[in-house]
């Protein structure tokens, strides 16, 4: 019997991957939803390959999912993980370098094999799992193909799916490394295989395997225990950031008593959004279409919504650049629209699998005339839903298109979500006027500027409006030049209008008063306030505040901005933010911007905010 | 449909709207709107029922002379937005009025995924073979050779025959009109509308501005009866001042013959509007000179799509949408 140590540890960060068919998401998710129950905080980021199918064995073919959970507050995945499993020398080479010193390895020897050096772009003779004495790494170096294919021995499957529940050798083997129950993941795969009893079976065995292998090996010495985070009572779940916008959605259109009408054309990272929706069709009042283009996604959610309907697209950047005639068509018809842009790394296509925040302006430039309309953006997966929430309350509430950005980070990232329960959610209200003592006028307008709704179906309400500019009131079609300075006046005021209805800004941390002050917007928010909550464990005078609403900004910001001496802005772009801000506020905030396609990194940020306190 | 209330007898002044009309004096356009506001108050729907949607050209003004529910939009775009409306209403009377531009050029796209799509919408192609509103450019249905604005020694370009597209994207009712056969125009209208599924109805119109005389030899009583063949379900088809001359089919080939040399009509081509090939047939004549220029409903065939499954606001519980909120996985901290 082996002597275990059971090491405590506060967080820990690891990265699953393999080769695109090695099962590395699978099992970075059943890790990830036993990690969540057992009470611990989380964050993940699954990084995919463009490519569908790329060689197997080759470094472009690397599918990777990393996980950072710990006992207390987690805010991003992680920038260096602790342990890196490796199951070919490909996943090795392109991890290697975001692995901490002093960090673990565990490879599937099996993997590393003089074909496997050689597709990863390895001499044959390079030795890379060496002992760890000579290293910064410890090395575990385990041949989990052929320990599965043993485990299997008794099971009549052929070679090739034997081989393909090693993924389930690595889950066990984890389970065990970090003391864990391999229950969930029983119960997962007794559902996920109910139709087939040999694959059940045999991932069962190979599960198990992995666990006693643990249990068992004399290389492994320590387990590792962490204790449960802190959390506020309540209902929990894991969810992404596509998912919540998803449900942000529906629940909202259903708070304003509309069916809802999801209008998309496939693109990355978008498309989970449909996939979900679709899959709600029958069950509640929500249909999906896809159109056969971008332009006809977005136009023909303008023709649901001006038949009554909550309406919503969801893209990314390239086809957020082919809806741009469309949305000036909704900002001047005046109608509800929700337009989520999951953004990505442009120009053009760009890296469609890599994150950016490079469309802000685009959100509020990015068409003719003048269109303005209100942008706001989600800072966390599960704030998606919030974010999703709330474009559906402005849209409503001022009969107007708006832009919710969320990114391909966020979308495809998953943290746990304390989520609300219906009833706790506020109702929405709508201008859906449904009958009218005095003649129908659609450009008639409340105090807050906003016009009334009639849909087709409501008597004595019928009206023609279009894109051609409208006279004030009646919304006949007017040349006027006088007419359409104030009708252009109008609509900016309206969309200004909607900043006496939205929150004030909040400090997210640190005092007012401090010598720096971070102004992010969108995904940045879990690796700026990692950075500034270190900085203020280091007595550093700092502090931070994430903005939601980019246009228009919270009447308040003005007010927190000129508090400080130092402005930064960090962004995943060519600094766009800092130029609204600079230019709207005449404050000399200063930029920090990465274009890596990668979240902020942590370390890194830190050393510039360093710069200036 | 609810037309279950009383609804109150309309006349054709009750679909004009209080907007002046600002197409050219003796436009085709007018001609078709006049036939329009005729025909739907013997449809029994009511006005705030119907929708007219538009995208951008001379034709695409129509909705706002149409005192009913309308939507003027974007160029080429009028059929994706028709799209979602329908969809999303299957209860309203949707129809699109577009242009050869509008339709075929930049809307390409949109026309024929709504006809694959087979919605139960009306199409109304006006269809003048010019660019009319920004003055007179080659449209996708100009002739080849015309000269233009845009080709002063003329275009290149070969027309699109607008049927055989249609046929080509799968739509299940295809038609031709011309302005200026007022009764002609209103009874394929009126098929259209009746037709369960995406009627799609090409209106010669003619542009005398831009390019006047386009289809003058369908209307002018010199040539029309050589050059145009007004197709009837069942009936052979003939043409010719006396009706003298009848299409027969030789294999898949069409033949002009003189009527009198044949032993009986029934010989001659019989025209079948539920027959696919033979409207494809049909619609190939536009790339001849022999053969006359078909009018009239081509091809009708009941649609394929489940049309009409008007989904009804759904009831759903509070623990409908908690269990939604929750997932499959969730677990509670105490």
């Amino acid at each position: 019997m082996k002597t275990i140590t059971k090491v405590n540890k506060d967080d820990v960060i690891i990265k699953f991957a393999g080769d695109s068919g090695d099962g590395m998401q699978l099992v970075g998710n059943q890790f990830t939803s036993n990690t969540a129950l057992r009470g611990h905080d989380l964050a993940t980021f699954p990084d995919f390959p463009a490519e569908i199918r790329a060689p197997l064995g080759t470094v472009a073919g690397v599918s990777g999912f990393q996980l950072h959970f710990g006992s207390s507050e987690i805010e991003t995945p992680g920038d260096l993980c602790d342990v890196l499993v490796a199951m070919n020398a490909a996943a090795y080479k392109s991890n290697i370098k975001n692995v901490k010193p002093g960090g673990t390895i565990i490879a599937d020897i099996s993997g590393f094999d003089k074909k496997n050096m050689r597709l990863a772009g390895y001499q044959e003779t390079d030795v890379l799992l060496v002992n760890s004495a000579s290293t910064n790494f410890t090395f575990f170096q385990v041949d989990i193909t052929k320990l599965t294919v043993e485990s299997l021995k008794e099971v009549a499957l052929d070679a090739k799916d034997k081989d393909r529940a090693k993924n389930m050798f690595v889950l066990g083997l984890l389970f065990w490394l970090y003391d864990r129950s391999f229950e969930s993941t029983l119960a997962f795969i007794e559902e996920r295989f109910s139709k087939n009893d040999m694959v059940k079976n045999a991932n069962s065995l190979v599960l198990k395997a992995g666990y006693h292998f643990g249990e068992t090996t004399e290389l492994f010495t320590n387990q590792y225990e962490l204790k449960k985070a802190v959390q506020s009572p309540g209902k929990y779940r894991g969810i992404s950031g596509n998912e919540a916008i998803a449900l942000g959605l529906m629940v909202a259109s259903s708070k304003a008593s509309l069916p809802m009408f999801y209008a998309t054309y496939p693109i990355t990272p978008a498309s989970d959004i449909l996939h979900f929706l679709a899959k709600q069709t029958k069950t509640f009042n929500v249909q999906t279409f896809q159109a056969e283009d971008e332009i006809a996604a977005i136009c023909s959610a303008i023709g649901a919504s001006f038949g009554g309907s909550l309406s919503a697209c969801g893209t990314s950047g390239p086809g957020m650049a082919l809806k741009a005639e469309a949305l000036g068509l909704a900002v001047t018809m005046e109608l509800p629209l929700v337009v989520c842009n999951i953004q990505r790394a442009g120009p053009s296509t760009g890296m469609p699998t890599k994150t950016e925040q490079s469309d802000l302006f685009q959100s509020l430039y990015g068409r003719n005339g003048e269109a303005p309309l209100p942008v706001i953006a989600a800072s966390s997966p599960s704030d998606c839903f919030f974010a999703a929430f709330e474009a559906v309350r402005i849209a409503l509430a001022f009969m107007t298109p708006v832009i919710l950005l969320s990114d391909l980070y966020l979308a495809n990232g998953s943290e746990p979500w304390k989520y609300p329960e219906y009833n706790a959610l506020p109702e929405i209200k709508t201008r859906l006027l449904k009958e009218s003592k005095e003649k129908f006028e659609p450009y008639n307008r409340n105090e807050a500027l906003v016009r009334n709704w009639a849909i087709p179906g409501t008597e004595g309400m019928e009206h023609r409006i279009g894109g051609l500019e409208k006279k004030d009131g009646t919304g006949d079609v007017c040349y006027d030049g006088d007419n359409h300075h104030h009708m252009v006046k109008l609509r900016a005021e309206k969309v200004a209008n909607i900043a006496e209805t939205i929150p004030l800004q909040e400090l997210s941390l640190g005092e007012l008063n401090a010598d720096v002050l971070i102004v992010g917007w969108g995904s940045t928010n879990g690796s700026i306030r990692t950075a500034v909550k270190e900085l203020l464990l280091e007595k550093k005078s700092v502090a931070h505040i994430q903005i939601r609403y980019l246009f228009p900004f919270p009447k308040n910001l003005k007010g927190i901005l000129e508090k400080y001496k130092t402005v930064l802005v960090p962004e995943i772009n060519n600094g766009q933010l800092v130029k609204l801000i600079r230019e709207k506020y005449l404050i000399d905030a200063i930029p920090y911007n990465k274009i890596q396609g990668q979240p902020l990194n942590v370390a890194e940020l830190k050393n510039e905010i360093l710069k200036y306190c | 449909m609810e037309v279950e209330k009383n609804i109150p007898t309309l006349t054709a002044k009750d679909f004009e709207s209080d907007q002046e009309i600002r197409w050219c004096p003796g436009c085709g356009d007018a001609a078709i709107l006049k036939q329009m506001q005729n025909l739907l108050p013997s449809l029994g729907i009511p006005k705030e029922k119907i929708v007219f949607v538009s995208g951008i050209g001379c034709s695409s003004r129509f909705p706002y002379y149409m005192n009913t529910y309308g939507m003027h939009t974007i160029h080429g775009r009028a059929t994706a937005i028709a799209t979602g409306l329908k969809l999303t209403r299957p209860d309203l009377n949707v129809w699109i009025i577009t242009g050869d531009g509008d339709a075929l050029s930049i809307g390409g796209n949109h026309f024929i995924h709504l006809l694959r799509r087979d919605l139960n919408v009306n199409i109304l192609l006006f269809n003048n073979q010019i660019y009319g509103l920004t003055k007179g450019q080659f449209s996708p249905t100009s002739t080849q050779h015309q000269v233009t604005k845009s080709s002063p020694f003329g275009t290149d370009d070969k027309p699109f025959n607008p049927m055989t597209l249609a046929l080509g994207a799968g739509a299940s009712f295809v038609a031709r009109s011309i302005d200026r056969e007022a009764k002609h125009l209103q009874e394929i209208l009126k098929a259209g509308q009746a037709h369960t599924g995406a009627s799609f109805v090409e209106i010669y119109q003619n542009c005398h501005i831009f390019n006047d005389g386009a289809f003058s030899m369908y209307t002018d009583r010199a040539s029309r009866k050589n050059a145009a063949l007004f197709l009837e379900h069942g009936k052979p088809l003939l043409f010719g001042e006396e009706n003298q001359f009848g299409i027969k089919l030789d294999g898949h080939q069409p033949k002009i013959v003189d009527v009198k040399h044949e032993e009986s009509l029934n010989d001659l081509w019989i025209h079948d509007e539920s027959d696919g090939i033979k409207a494809n047939i049909l619609s190939l004549f536009f790339e001849t000179e022999t053969f006359p220029r078909p009018f009239g409903i081509i091809f009708q065939k009941s649609s394929k799509r489940d049309i009409d499954q008007s989904q009804p606001y759904k009831e759903i519980s509070v623990e409908q949408y908690n269990h939604l909120l929750g997932g499959k996985e969730n677990w509670t901290v105490l």
